[in-house]
């Protein structure tokens, strides 16, 4: 699994496509979100669209996700359809959770992804649970833990690096860190603000990497998974990154500058890739039109499709509260 | 007096006590909101607007926003209560009391008893709740029945501006552990409150409407549900009390057992999941002491039990509506009169 990456024209066409069809995605939900066609919280991933790509692109199939409230581009890059999950975040039973879950809470076990997280921190102890559940029945899957640098603050954090590090487990955390948990600027929130340095006191391996640059992210994930799977022990990666928007649809952002914003939009993860391509001649205008089309196309279905979706009906509103039968 | 919002009622009372007593102070999660190096310092003022303009006034000695650390900070909010303050603590969403129970259960609650009566603990957390905001289920919870189980906590739960206020001067007056509960959709509700600062007592239920036939008593936003069930049912010549206990903890029993004597009649309101919740409790309370005044069983009006769906038809349906407690009503007038027994 240590291979170089073979950044040949399928693949770089791949990452382009991935990071493209978050951005597109993201948008659309908030014009959605603007005809109130989407209602509740909505956190949008613009501008982190290179986590999620460059790391998920190294898991096998058999691993495990989980996830936060802003896991559009986590879901989606794992291969969740955008048609289940449109219809989600519209609340439609044809949704990957009927409805029932929303934007926040996305989840779909055929694709191990093991949920969206409307708890900060919240994910962190399942996720050593997941890998926990994998080990002791033998299989050599990996979970991934993907969290804000706002879950550094809380307690389970800590304590879920310490479990993993103690037993073993085969744990990917991911720290995308955009540098503010709603209005609260990292420095302010933790007295050591640079997070790899947490790691050691749990001997877990840690390393940064630039999170506005997809192929240095799927480089360094590559090492890490590679790491956690040989060894059975978790490893941090931090990945820098920053969110374009607003928290979520209730955020003025006046806590930061617009220049602040427009410094980081210069590091445009896609735009970065899109010149890089098209300087060196890789790609031309002409095919990452193409796969704009493409991608336009998919999310007009995805719309249609949750447009064209029904309510749950009420009278399943109890229904899987607990189990339906009694297994026999 | 002014039209305020229950924003703006909450807002105030915050204001009118940190400037009458030097020390009451403010923490939570972007309670100030400002908290990136180049942006500005008030910026957010709460998730919601809430405590917005109150950090630029009192600054950030006395409005101090936190990390994500929940447990850390409520158990310090109570930590510094012991020591003369008087925290305010803002815990975003009751679902999140999830992750710091023991610096409520275990630690503030239990002080003042557990200690001989020789610690006092005067803190108050306010904190987000209900349905009704497409937010899901996990910050979309009631969770006030929880609190009220648990000896040492006091509770409350406006139902109305004018009532947050006075009642939320009253909590940070109050030297025990108070938690307040601010419905999430009544915000933007406007009503007369008075300028100057006032206070409601604890323990003393609102009569919002008095009537003959049925007593309905309604906590936090079913109020306003139950009020607006008595309008339609005046319409067809029922008559209702409408009962708002204000607290849980201490519960106002004597006024609902005196309206009980009066109506013989019982629909309890409750947000909360069904399942020993407010309702249930109350129920139990009036059977065992007023049994004999009831013409007709107790009925209660909740959501099933269930978690608060994402689904906007689903929750819609969660929620007890005035539909739903008219209803309710009118099969307790219908149901055969039983014969009092006194
Ligand atoms: C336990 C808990 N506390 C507080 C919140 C409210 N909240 C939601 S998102 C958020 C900021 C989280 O920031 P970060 O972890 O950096 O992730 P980001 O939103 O930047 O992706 C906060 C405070 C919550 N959902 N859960």
């Amino acid at each position: 699994m240590t291979e170089k990456l073979h950044l040949d024209h399928a693949h770089l066409r791949d990452l382009l496509t991935a990071m493209l069809r978050i951005r597109r995605f993201e948008e659309k939900c908030f014009e959605l979100y603007q005809s109130e066609k989407i209602r509740g919280y909505l956190h949008l991933y613009d501008g982190e669209e290179a986590v999620s790509v460059g790391v998920i692109r190294t898991l096998r199939p058999d691993d495990a996700i989980v996830a936060t409230y802003r896991e559009h581009g986590q879901a989606l890059a794992r291969g969740i359809g955008m048609n289940v999950l449109m219809a989600e975040l519209y609340g439609k039973q044809e949704g990957c959770c009927r409805g029932r879950g929303g934007s926040m809470h996305i989840f779909d076990r055929t694709k191990r992804f093991y949920g969206g997280n409307a708890i900060v921190g919240g994910g962190l102890p399942l996720a050593v649970g997941v890998a926990l559940g994998d080990k002791m029945q033998g299989r050599t899957s990996i979970t991934a833990c993907f969290f804000g640098e706002g879950a550094v603050d809380e307690g389970s954090f800590h304590e879920s690096m310490n479990l993993a590090s103690l037993w073993r487990l085969p744990v990917l955390f991911v720290c995308e860190n955009n540098l503010y948990s709603m209005g609260m600027a990292l420095e302010r929130a933790e007295a050591e603000p640079d997070i790899t340095r947490k790691a050691a006191g749990y001997r877990v391996t840690a390393e940064a990497v630039d999170g506005m640059d997809v192929v240095a992210v799927e480089v360094a994930a590559q090492r890490a998974v590679s790491a956690v799977r040989e060894t059975s022990r978790p490893y941090l990666l931090e990945c820098r990154t920053y969110r374009f928007r607003a928290h979520s649809m209730f955020d003025a952002q006046l806590y930061r500058t617009k220049q602040e914003i427009e410094t980081w939009r210069k590091r445009d993860p896609i735009d970065r890739l899109r010149s890089w391509l098209e300087q060196s001649g890789l790609m031309h205008a002409e095919e990452i039109n193409k796969i704009e089309a493409e991608i336009a196309a998919e999310i007009d279905a995805a719309v249609a499709f949750a447009e064209a979706g029904t309510w749950e009906p009420v009278e399943e509103l109890e229904r899987f509260v607990t189990m339906d039968r009694v297994p026999q | 007096m002014s039209k305020k919002s229950f924003r703006q009622a909450v807002n105030e009372a915050l204001r009118q006590e940190m400037e009458r007593d030097p020390t009451v102070v403010l923490m939570g999660e972007d309670v100030g909101g400002g908290m990136g190096a180049p942006g500005e310092d008030d910026a957010w003022g709460g998730p919601l607007g809430v405590t917005k303009g109150l950090m630029s006034q009192f600054g950030r000695e006395r409005v101090l926003d936190t990390p994500i650390t929940e447990s850390a900070f409520i158990g310090a909010a109570a930590g510094a209560a012991l020591r003369g303050l008087r925290p305010v603590a803002e815990l975003m969403f009751v679902d999140f009391m999830g992750v710091c129970f023991d610096q409520i259960f275990n630690q503030a609650a239990k002080f003042r008893y557990m200690f001989g009566g020789t610690a006092k603990t005067p803190l108050v957390i306010r904190t987000m709740y209900g349905a009704g905001f497409r937010a899901a289920s996990q910050h979309s919870q009631c969770l006030y029945p929880i609190f009220t189980h648990v000896p040492g906590l006091k509770v409350v739960i406006p139902s109305s501006p004018y009532e947050a206020k006075g009642l939320l001067i009253q909590a940070i007056r109050d030297d025990d552990p108070v938690i307040f509960f601010e419905h999430k959709v009544m915000y933007d509700d406007e009503e007369d409150v008075p300028d100057d600062p006032y206070t409601i007592p604890f323990g003393e239920a609102r009569f919002v409407r008095e009537g003959e036939d049925v007593t309905i008593v309604a906590i936090g936003r079913m109020v306003q549900m139950a009020s607006k069930a008595a309008d339609a049912l005046a319409k067809e010549g029922i008559s209702c009390t409408v009962l708002d206990p204000r607290t849980t903890s201490p519960l106002d029993l004597q006024s609902i057992l005196e309206s009980v004597q009066e109506t013989g009649r019982l629909v309890i309101v409750d947000e909360a999941n069904p399942r020993c919740n407010i309702a249930t409790d109350i129920s139990a309370q009036v059977v065992e002491q007023a049994f004999e005044s009831l013409k007709a069983p107790i009925r209660m009006v909740c959501p099933p039990h269930t978690p608060v769906p994402f689904s906007p038809a689903l929750e819609d349906a969660f929620i007890p509506s005035p539909e739903k407690i008219a209803a309710v009503v009118r099969s307790v007038m219908a149901s055969p009169t039983r014969q009092a027994a006194a």
